[in-house]
């Protein structure tokens, strides 16, 4: 084998969840109630773009989720046991493995050939002079990078630019050929028809966002592969490679934390608003204790209880990674654990409403037994509700998380996240010369994705809500 | 009305012991008092003496819940439980692990953080209900398009850009403002003016989103119509009926997020 799997448990609930969204769109691509709502997001310009700009996220977040025990080259002896590292490493590593182990020795700024602080060096004359140590690694292949650099970086992204543009071209004629083959019409036709209003999906935006997003992961690949593009922090580490591992981070936290909690609130909310009384009573009792604990100070408690829990029991966990691994879900459990009640009160509402509906009352008066009666009738008219919040609690997740690390009570401090990245960024900005392009990447990174998920769930709940359907 | 206001007073009872309760749990139960010591006396080269020591010295000596070994009414409160989180509801909060008095530390601490979340509740409140109210005044233009975005594209950045991003402009390159620091009194603004702005302009966003879909919640009906049939002129309908009906959802919202300012703004602090 070339390497070792190692399933950490983030990794295993990324994936199902992936699975299970996988099930319910084929199972619903049979319903036309269930999918006729997902079609007018995608017919939406915004909804669109959102989801191809997501995916794109998506799609790293779930290449670092697959993590390996490298194997150890072993140069003399070939047939000896296969050995591997002890490091886990992820998919995305692999794939951007140039970025990872190219480090510097400190700062450098984007696109420089220079460290950023002065360092004494001896000349060949034999004189000593403090100046500006070029970089082992970025820019390191011109010969003279104050006339080259411009030039050489222009040449590059144009390479960029013309990969992409051939790649665009290809994938788009592929597209255009295949509908035209499934339509069973004419290419030109399919062409016309597809630019037309009278078209389900808005194709013209498709293109143009799919165009932007490829131009820039390939100009970016090609600076990326002679230059640090986003420059290098305190211990020379490349910045962009930092921005783009705490992707997973950011999308493990939004994904996992309101999905964690659940069940737990869809249990409880749908039982407060069905069976009233005193279940009622007892579950309103406990949504309103755990809300009028201020959810920072909650928080904290619980993860300061983790971090001694962890440093008492050092022996349970086998790797650094590991140990980080259960911070995060940690957290999510906690964030969710804070954000639950909001989903259960709403939950708990619908279902007082829905239990007077006539068909629920007619269900009753046939005699449905009660747990019948909630799983065929009331979950399914309820299901949007959660839905909703999943997707609209996502950006306030994201967000929550870069605060909390910035506190130092988020995830764990190894680990890559942009609230570490800022953190960390905080002390570089009192810097002189100032340090600006940590704090940069990582709110960039974090923007991008955050202000995605809110379009998209704007369209979507749009899309889902009953109360907005436009007759 | 009155009834239903001593009934929810009377609900706050069994609440504040929930919270007691579990508060105790998380900070005590899952994490013994033993363990405690050995955080704070270091790993290492602890004996069980200092240990005790360090325990009895703060009053964490007791059982949590029960103590078996004295008689009477002792048996209950002789323990962690009654010393530490019984003795909250009236407001003794004893001294903190490094011996500082936490009810005066609360009292004279409170002042600086209401300081800065009722002038910014205040302010915020005016500004974004103003905003809302010019771009219901001009829907479905492009003016209202494109405000829609940008308040969309202010809610997507996160909070922390907004504190850094302040300090380091205001503070450091255009040096009108000081970094932090604080100071009581009618020169205290110059420090207060920075966390202000900041707060607002972070709650932009939001805020100005949602109350213009109450106000066009509200443009939508009947009596709107109906004023307008009377020939009542645009900007009256506006500022006369819409912004005065509109403001029964808005404050029932703000009510709702009043509790929030005693916990203040921990990271704008």
């Amino acid at each position: 084998m070339v390497a070792k799997p190692v399933f950490l448990t983030t990794d295993i609930l990324i994936f199902g969840l992936l699975l299970f969204i996988i099930a319910f769109f084929i199972y619903a691509s049979r319903k036309p109630h269930m999918i006729q709502p997902w079609r007018q997001v995608v017919r939406n310009k915004a909804g669109v773009i959102s989801i191809m700009v997501l995916s794109v996220y998506v799609c790293i977040a779930l290449l670092d989720s697959m993590h390996f025990h490298p194997r150890l080259v072993n140069q003399e002896n070939q047939s000896a046991e296969v050995r591997y590292s002890g490091d886990v490493l992820s998919m995305f590593d692999q794939i951007v493995s140039k970025l990872r182990a190219s480090t510097e020795k400190t700062y450098s700024a984007p696109f420089a050939a220079q460290l950023y602080a002065k360092e004494t060096m001896q000349l060949p004359d034999g004189t000593k002079q403090r100046v500006y140590p070029r970089l082992s690694w970025g820019a390191a292949h011109l010969d003279d990078p104050e006339t080259q650099k411009t030039t050489d970086i222009i040449k590059l992204g144009l390479a960029g630019a013309l990969k992409a543009f051939i790649a665009v071209t290809l994938c788009i004629a592929l597209l255009c050929f295949y509908l035209s083959v499934k339509a069973k019409k004419s290419l030109r036709t399919t062409v016309r028809f597809m630019f037309s209003d009278e078209s389900d999906v808005p194709w013209a935006t498709v293109f143009i966002t799919f165009a932007i997003i490829l131009l820039m992961l390939f100009a970016g690949a090609e600076w990326a592969s002679k230059y640090h593009v986003l420059g290098t922090d305190k211990i020379g580490e490349d910045v962009l490679y930092q921005a783009l591992k705490s992707i997973r981070t950011g999308v493990v936290i939004g994904a996992l934390a309101t999905l964690l909690t659940l069940p737990l609130a869809i249990t409880l909310g749908i039982m407060a608003g069905y069976f009233r009384g005193w279940v009622d009573d007892v579950i309103q009792y406990i949504y309103t204790t755990l809300n009028s604990i201020p959810g920072v100070l909650l928080i904290a408690a619980a993860v300061l209880t983790l971090h001694v829990y962890i440093n008492n029991h050092e022996e349970d966990f086998s790797s650094l990674t590991q140990r980080a691994d259960l911070r995060l879900l940690f957290l999510c459990l906690i964030l969710g654990l804070t954000s639950w009640t909001g989903l259960c009160r709403l939950l708990r509402a619908e279902t007082l409403k829905l239990r007077e509906v006539d068909f629920v009352q007619a269900a009753s008066a046939f005699g449905v037994g009660p747990t019948q009666t909630i799983f065929r009738h009331v979950l399914p008219n309820v299901m949007h509700i959660v839905l909703i919040t999943l997707v609209l609690e996502f950006s306030g997740l994201v967000m929550a998380e870069a605060v909390l690390s910035y506190i130092n009570i988020g995830v764990d401090p190894t680990m890559n996240s942009w609230g570490n990245m800022i953190n960390s960024a905080r002390l570089q900005m009192a810097r002189e010369p100032v340090v600006w392009w940590s704090l940069a990447a990582s709110l960039f990174f974090m923007f991008t994705l955050v202000l995605f998920a809110n379009l998209f769930a704007d369209v979507v709940r749009d899309a889902l809500d009953p109360r907005l359907v436009k007759q | 009305m009155i009834a239903y206001i001593i009934r929810r007073v009377l609900y706050a009872i069994p609440i504040l012991i929930g919270v007691n309760i579990l508060t105790f749990l998380l900070f005590f139960v899952v994490n013994s008092p033993d363990e405690m010591a050995y955080m704070f006396l270091g790993d290492k080269n602890t004996k069980q003496e200092q240990v005790e020591d360090w325990k009895k010295e703060r009053g964490y000596h007791f059982p949590l819940f029960y103590n078996s070994e004295v008689e009477g009414v002792k048996k209950l409160t002789d323990t962690i439980f009654y010393t530490k989180s019984v003795r909250l509801f009236v407001f003794d909060f004893g001294r903190s692990d490094s011996g500082r008095d936490i009810g005066f530390d609360i009292r004279q601490r409170m002042w600086p953080s209401l300081a800065i979340t009722v002038p910014q509740f205040i302010i915020g409140l005016l500004i974004t209900i103003t905003l809302a109210l010019l771009i219901a005044f001009f829907r479905a233009t492009y003016i209202d398009y494109w405000a829609v975005v940008i308040c969309v594209a202010l809610m997507s950045i996160s909070s922390l850009f907004y504190i850094i991003g302040g300090q380091f402009i205001m503070g450091k390159i255009l040096r009108v403002v000081p970094i932090s620091g604080f100071e009581s009194g009618i020169f205290g603004i110059k420090f207060l003016i920075l966390p202000i702005a900041i707060g607002v302009l972070g709650g932009l966003g939001s805020g100005t989103r949602w109350y213009r879909t109450i106000f066009l919640e509200e443009i939508n009906k009947d009596y709107v119509r109906t004023a307008r049939a009377k020939g009542i002129s645009e900007q009256m309908v506006l500022f006369h009926h819409v912004l005065r009906n509109a403001l029964i959802p808005i404050l029932t919202g703000v009510v709702v997020v009043l509790p929030a300012l005693f916990i203040g703004s921990l990271i704008t602090e």
